[in-house]
């Protein structure tokens, strides 16, 4: 099965829960077995079976709930705002744990963890990430500033918590 | 260029997906900015730190066989027939089981179709924010789908009918992005469907009306979009609302 294991791991961080993250993959290989005929050979497979699994996600109770508590304002093409001075990863770095960090990205709301997701874990590139959630390259980039903004200072909130 | 503007382009490059002239500029600025260069090396060590985060769930090897059984082909069972002649019994089995297959084909895919459109319904009605945007008015609504859907539609003046647009919403439908509109008629509500109609978007021999757990289904295309109305109504009122929509294409 390819990309099982990737697979698994990017539902489990969109469902949050085990159970649902098995049966959003089976879904999500059942959906690619029968639409695989719809597969233009030569395009690509990673983002398709991805896309696949994304809208099956959106579809179910949990997906909704996620999406419905997306914001409405549009993120495209807004100016970025220049990063701070100040870097919370140098203060982080020192000593960055992993489960903060875990703990940082499960509390990102989900069109931010998702877009993190694709790019640092699944390793995307931009047009593929477009593709995949149906959003342009300036939106992409955007809306990824955007998340990782959030996620620095969630992670400086954390870090302050951690320090007191 | 300012430290300012590299800064705002920092996760681009970071990313490694500069074009390479600018790269290569932005490379040349971080050897003389130590200030960039920090900020540069610790969304490195940030992105470094995140991947390995995010590799935190394994699937269990239950699972793995549950998923694998669950997916690969079944072994047909062999039969033998010594006493029949061969030739005349093989021709006989193929041409019924091709008429099965394509009948069992036929079905299961239009069922799935079917089930899909009625889940997504139910789904949308048993969620707290059931629309995303939320208007009666079709000047609101209409345009709200630019940006969001690779097509457009038309949608028609329904203040002189029993009918009431409540909003809509970007739904999936066999993968593809669909405009999802739901409607009131007195106490019930539809969802109607829009979708590019693409070869194999939807089951051979779908027809244009049907009754799927007792939910009413309609279904045309117009102008390369495939439409679609689910709802518990009479279908004369689906059939209704499917005029009114046709008429303002």
């Amino acid at each position: 099965m390819p990309l099982f294991p990737r697979l698994y791991n990017f539902a489990h961080w969109l469902t949050q829960d085990r159970a649902s993250a098995e049966d959003l993959v089976q879904e999500t290989y059942m959906k690619a077995l029968r639409g695989f005929p719809s597969f233009k050979q030569g395009t690509n497979f990673r983002a398709w079976i991805y896309k696949i699994l994304r809208n099956t996600f959106l579809t179910t109770q949990a997906g909704l709930k996620a999406s419905a508590l997306i914001s409405l304002d549009s993120d495209d093409d807004k100016p970025v705002e220049p990063a701070s001075p100040e870097t919370p990863e140098s203060a982080l770095l020192a000593r960055a744990q992993q489960e903060t960090i875990q703990r940082a990205l499960e509390d990102l709301p989900l069109k931010f963890r998702e877009i993190i997701l694709l790019c640092d874990s699944e390793e995307m590139t931009y047009q593929e990430i477009g593709e995949l959630l149906v959003i342009p390259m300036g939106t992409v980039m955007s809306r990824l500033s955007r998340a990782r903004r959030a996620m620095r200072q969630l992670l400086t909130t954390k870090l302050q918590g951690v320090q007191r | 260029m300012s430290c300012e503007t590299w800064r705002d382009k920092l996760d681009t490059y970071v990313d490694g997906f500069g074009s390479p002239a600018d790269q290569d500029a932005f490379e040349a600025h971080l050897r003389t900015c130590p200030g960039c260069a920090a900020d540069a090396i610790s969304r490195l060590q940030m992105k470094r730190l995140t991947r390995a985060a995010a590799a935190r769930y394994s699937p269990s090897p239950e699972f793995r066989a549950r998923l694998e059984e669950g997916i690969s082909p079944k072994c047909p069972p062999r039969w033998t027939f010594g006493w029949m002649p061969r030739f005349a019994v093989a021709s006989i089995l193929l041409v019924l089981m091709a008429l099965g297959v394509t009948l069992w084909f036929r079905h299961t895919t239009r069922a799935e179709a079917f089930a899909e459109l009625v889940d997504l319904h139910v789904a949308t009605l048993a969620s707290s924010n059931p629309v995303d945007v939320v208007s009666t008015d079709r000047h609101t609504v209409k345009p709200w789908f630019q940006g969001r859907l690779p097509f457009t539609f038309n949608l028609p003046d329904l203040q002189n009918s029993p009918f009431k647009l409540l909003g809509g919403r970007v739904a999936y439908f066999e993968q593809n992005p669909a405009a999802q509109l739901l409607l009131q008629v007195r106490s019930h509500h539809l969802s109607v469907f829009i979708v590019q109609d693409r070869p194999g978007i939807f089951p051979i021999g779908m027809g244009s009306t049907a009754r799927e757990l007792a939910f009413n289904i309609e279904t045309w295309t117009d102008g390369g979009l495939r439409y679609i109305i689910v709802s518990d109504v009479a279908p004369s009122d689906v059939h209704d609302l499917r005029q009114l929509l046709q008429s303002a294409q």
